[in-house]
């Protein structure tokens, strides 16, 4: 408290004098000074000055000298929705704008009730049927040419929301007394971890359809939804393994000599107090995990670089690659940076008025 | 009075080579207040941890209110029921308010109404004297107050023996007294009580016995004034000069 009282006092002087307070800080200072002069201008000249915007079309873009935005303002459906049929893509849109919509939601404490799992399971159904069609004139799209935002988003959402719960399960399992159980979870762990989730995604898409008759499987989708979740699983158990065992013995003892069950004992006292404990760790697990799902696009799935790229390919235009990537990039940015915010909050509200 | 209320036969327990207990026999009356002392290693924690079953005895038999203690799940929830327990550190949980402290367990495990159960937290947060201090978290509390409302906790369950494992060893000197008023107080309730304690002073204010323990085993064992004045054995005599300067 006090301590931000006073740099807002001395906020003017404070900074400058910070920034040159020593020979070095001085040179820290000058150098990215130096940098900024040199490397923001011509930015600011390619990415604002000379761009061009409006009309979207190939000849505005090949009239300027500067960053074609008129490809993103053109091509942005088939961006953000990837092979889905374009007379169709009002459906993948609700489904961003529902999942979107029910994140934003689910960050307020408030929201934080029983429902709320009801209300998720209830919009991801709603996404999947969206999605798939198939009933009540919906025409029929089979997840084959499902691309873009949604199937990242939800790739993201099932494989993180099952994946958590699943790998506080196995960290329990890891710890469990029973040796069977043990054995089981930690040797889950391990393949899990041991293996590249490129080599996976591979052996799930690619090999599994040689060894099984294909139609016995789940569709490339699933399967890679099934992957991403297990590896997100057994990273998330590790994690919180290690909440678990910085927790003080005492804590499972006075549940236990309260009468409290094993199962009450982890859900009241252990896991809310071992989880806020590794909330940093998890949040830089949980980013990675978001990330990854791009890598479900060497098996043929359109996420949203997968159809950025595909966008591209279209010879009218002069592909203007790093506008595309950096309009993807800036969507990573925004689920990752926003998750990183909504962690710093849950961290700030788990230690509240704690010792 | 003449009721049983602990009945420990022949319990032994060892932690790999080092034998904990051997062999220990202890009847504990209803309504009977029970010291034991005796030097760091001797058994005592281990002994009343056992009753339980904090830590699991391989030989021998203990009883509760007639209920055999075993790892039966069943019989060993009933068991943790009717026994109320205070540690050393006091295990309150951090992430809780005080009253959450003491509803949760009288919530999920008696399945009382919220209500109901923050009456009786009230009434015995109230009792040993922290009833403002209700909503806050245990960090903000001072040891001897979170040694306090760890009893009232254990109390909200209605128990009807308490253990205390060294409840004032890691005070604070001038918080020490409150705890043990408190705990003084329950013991003119009549409520059975076992205490692992160096407190000579509360031995000879409360208690009806003393049992010495040393190296696993129960040495000797009288009332608080034939123990102190005229202990029997060496071992006694050598931790009760050590200890009484």
């Amino acid at each position: 408290m006090s301590a931000a009282v006073m740099t807002t006092r001395g906020r003017g002087n404070g900074l400058l004098r910070s920034l040159f307070a020593s020979p070095g800080n001085a040179a820290v200072t000058l150098a990215f000074g130096l940098l900024f002069a040199v490397a923001v201008p011509p930015f600011v000249d390619w990415a604002v000055l000379n761009a061009a915007v409006f009309p979207a079309v190939p000849e505005t873009c090949r009239a300027a000298s500067g960053a074609c935005w008129s490809f993103i303002v053109a091509k942005h459906s088939q961006i953000l929705f990837g092979i889905y049929p374009f007379d169709e893509r009002w459906r993948p849109l609700i489904v961003c704008v529902l999942l979107i919509g029910l994140l934003v939601y689910s960050v307020r404490p408030t929201s934080w009730r029983a429902r709320l799992a009801g209300f998720w399971l209830l919009a991801l159904a709603i996404c999947w049927g969206l999605m798939s069609g198939g009933f009540a004139g919906l025409a029929d799209v089979s997840t084959d040419n499902w691309g873009g935002l949604p199937v990242t988003l939800l790739l993201t959402v099932v494989a993180i929301g099952l994946g958590f719960p699943a790998g506080v399960l196995l960290a329990l399992a890891r710890r469990s007394e029973m040796p069977v159980i043990r054995l089981l979870s930690t040797m889950f762990i391990e393949t899990t971890r041991a293996l590249p989730l490129l080599s996976i995604l591979f052996i799930a898409s690619i090999m599994l359809p040689l060894l099984v008759p294909e139609d016995l499987l789940p569709d490339k989708f699933f399967r890679a939804l099934i992957v991403l979740t297990l590896f997100a699983s057994a990273y998330m158990a590790e994690v919180v393994r290690g909440g678990l065992q910085a927790m003080p013995k005492g804590q499972g003892e006075a549940a236990q000599a309260l009468g409290l069950t094993y199962w009450q004992a982890q859900i009241q006292i252990i896991l809310p107090q071992a989880i806020a404990i590794v909330i940093p760790a998890l949040t830089n697990t949980i980013i990675v995990m978001i990330k990854n799902t791009s890598l479900v696009l060497v098996i043929g799935l359109f996420d949203l670089i997968s159809s950025g790229k595909a966008a591209l390919a279209d010879p009218e235009w002069s592909s203007p690659s790093v506008e595309v990537y950096l309009f993807i990039t800036a969507i990573y940015f925004l689920l990752c940076f926003g998750f990183s915010r909504f962690a710093d909050s849950l961290e700030r509200r788990a230690k509240g008025p704690m010792s | 009075m003449t009721e049983t209320a602990i009945s420990l036969s022949a319990v032994s327990k060892r932690f790999g080579a080092f034998q904990a207990l051997k062999a220990v026999d202890l009847d504990v009356a209803r309504g009977e207040r029970v010291v034991i002392c005796g030097p760091s290693g001797s058994g005592k924690s281990t002994l009343i941890r056992c009753i339980n079953q904090l830590e699991t005895h391989e030989d021998g038999a203990i009883l509760v209110n007639g209920l055999e203690v075993g790892t039966e799940a069943r019989q060993l929830e009933a068991i943790r029921r009717q026994v109320g327990m205070v540690f050393q550190s006091f295990n309150l949980f951090p992430h809780l308010t005080i009253l959450e402290n003491c509803t949760l367990a009288p919530i999920w495990v008696r399945k009382l109404s919220k209500a109901d159960a923050e009456r009786k937290a009230m009434e015995l947060l109230e009792r040993v004297r922290i009833p403002d201090q209700a909503h806050k978290r245990p960090g903000q509390l001072s040891g001897g107050q979170q040694q306090r409302v760890a009893i009232a906790r254990a109390l909200c369950m209605e128990p009807t023996i308490m253990l205390f494992d060294e409840p004032t060893s890691a005070l604070d000197p001038e918080m020490v007294k409150e705890v043990l008023d408190v705990m003084i107080e329950l013991a003119r309730d009549g409520m059975t009580m076992l205490v692992v304690t160096h407190e000579m002073g509360f031995a000879r204010q409360a208690a009806d016995r003393v049992v010495f323990m040393d190296q696993g085993e129960i040495v000797e064992w009288g009332t608080p004034d034939n123990f102190f004045s005229r202990p029997q054995h060496d071992r006694a005599k050598l931790f009760l000069s050590q200890i009484l300067h």
